[in-house]
């Protein structure tokens, strides 16, 4: 073996190594990499339940609510699958609307309601001027965004 | 082994010297205009975002940064690779050239995105997979500096960054794939995405033409870089000084 074909198999197994180990360490990792859960997930229990957590996901068109008065904003999320109610008081980010994605962060109370500390938008890959939003989908951005 | 003369010849540093020179030009002028049409395209021409409004502008600086930062990385990776294998004293000198445009690439993809995350998000930063891999990207790049000034010996320093370099190659497919692997606060690619196109034409051509144009910055920059990382390195050399005696 010729001095240059080791060197090329010590880079190659550097990489390899490297790689596999960092794999291993995601693998491991996985859940505390996951920046929010989905309401099927806090459905199915994986979310801890005294900790707060993030809960991510749709803004259900038509659910949001609020009370006069107050900060107050109750809507709910959902992923298509589950729905989880939500509370919160505070100011919400720009682009925060019925249909967008949102990623709270909070506690889960007994009853089920997602209690918010905060609120903030998760934007799609998409972009559009708004002529071809309008055309795409009348009325408003329908959950999903199927179109 | 007649198809490697080209490549050995490259690597000789009066003949790269002279190369380096006559090529920068051809980056640097397709650079300055695209960046210049892609800058009116992307501020003036395109339409506000049905979402974002005008908003959504930063993306033509950030999108192209963050890409940059990804491609210099691989360029430097790529090279300290040959420079380790071939033992080619000049790819180190691409390694050690690339570098810092590479973290100042970085550096403005978490800043723009930063202040475009303030007002759509509601947040200056969050620890999500993609933008926690993104400010790893920006320390392997400050690391790799720091280790080659850190070691006197010219020699080991261009070897220890070089295996650094390569090291931190892993770190390009976990940002890339970051946003699918995990659930994250940052969206999913947008233009490198299979299927039906998630931008517009009027809003995409700016995008484009911007990476390219950066792309092409980066190569003139390279190439001046690297031209003072040659003197630097044969500053005793008798034919740099019939070259500049020119």
């Amino acid at each position: 073996m010729t001095p240059r074909r080791k060197r090329m198999l010590a880079v190659a197994a550097i990489v390899i190594g490297v790689g596999a180990a960092t794999t291993v360490a995601l693998q491991a990792l996985n859940e505390n990499l996951l920046y929010f859960y989905s309401p099927s997930q806090i459905m199915a229990g994986e979310a801890p339940g005294e900790r707060s957590f993030r809960l991510g996901g749709l803004v259900t068109t038509g659910s949001v609510q609020r009370s006069p008065g107050s900060m107050e904003v109750r809507f709910t999320v959902t992923d298509h699958a589950q729905t989880i109610p939500v509370s919160y008081t505070g100011l919400l980010p720009d682009l925060f609307r019925e249909g967008q994605g949102v990623v709270a962060r909070g506690k889960l109370l007994d009853d089920g309601t997602f209690v918010a500390e905060e609120v903030l938008a998760k934007h799609d890959e998409n972009y559009m001027p708004p002529e071809v939003a309008e055309s795409l989908h009348q009325p408003p951005p329908a959950a999903g965004g199927a179109s | 082994m007649a198809t490697w003369t080209w490549f050995h010849k490259l690597a000789s540093p009066p003949h790269f010297y002279r190369i380096a020179g006559m090529l920068m030009p051809w980056f640097a002028w397709p650079a300055a205009i695209l960046i210049i049409a892609a800058l009116y395209g992307g501020l003036v021409l395109a339409p506000p975002d049905y979402q974002q409004g005008e908003g959504f502008r930063m993306v033509y600086v950030h999108a192209p940064s963050a890409w940059m930062s990804m491609f210099i990385y691989a360029t430097m990776a790529i090279a300290s690779a040959i420079a380790l294998i071939w033992r080619m004293k000049l790819a180190h000198a691409v390694a050690a050239a690339a570098a810092p445009v590479g973290a100042w690439f970085t550096f403005a993809a978490l800043a723009t995105g930063s202040l475009w995350g303030k007002p759509m998000w509601g947040t200056w930063w969050v620890w999500d997979a993609r933008l926690t891999s993104e400010l790893i990207l920006l320390f392997l790049y400050l690391g790799f500096m720091a280790l080659r000034s850190s070691i006197e010996d010219p020699q080991r320093a261009d070897r220890a960054s070089a295996v650094l370099a390569v090291v931190g190659v892993i770190n390009l497919p976990i940002i890339h794939y970051s946003v699918y692997w995990w659930n994250t606060l940052h969206q999913g690619a947008t233009i490198t995405k299979i299927g039906k196109p998630s931008i517009t034409m009027d809003m995409l051509w700016p995008l484009l033409a911007m990476m390219l144009g950066f792309t092409l910055y980066f190569g003139a920059v390279l190439m001046i870089r690297l031209r003072a990382e040659v003197i630097r390195r044969e500053r005793n050399a008798a034919w740099l000084r019939e070259e500049l005696a020119r």
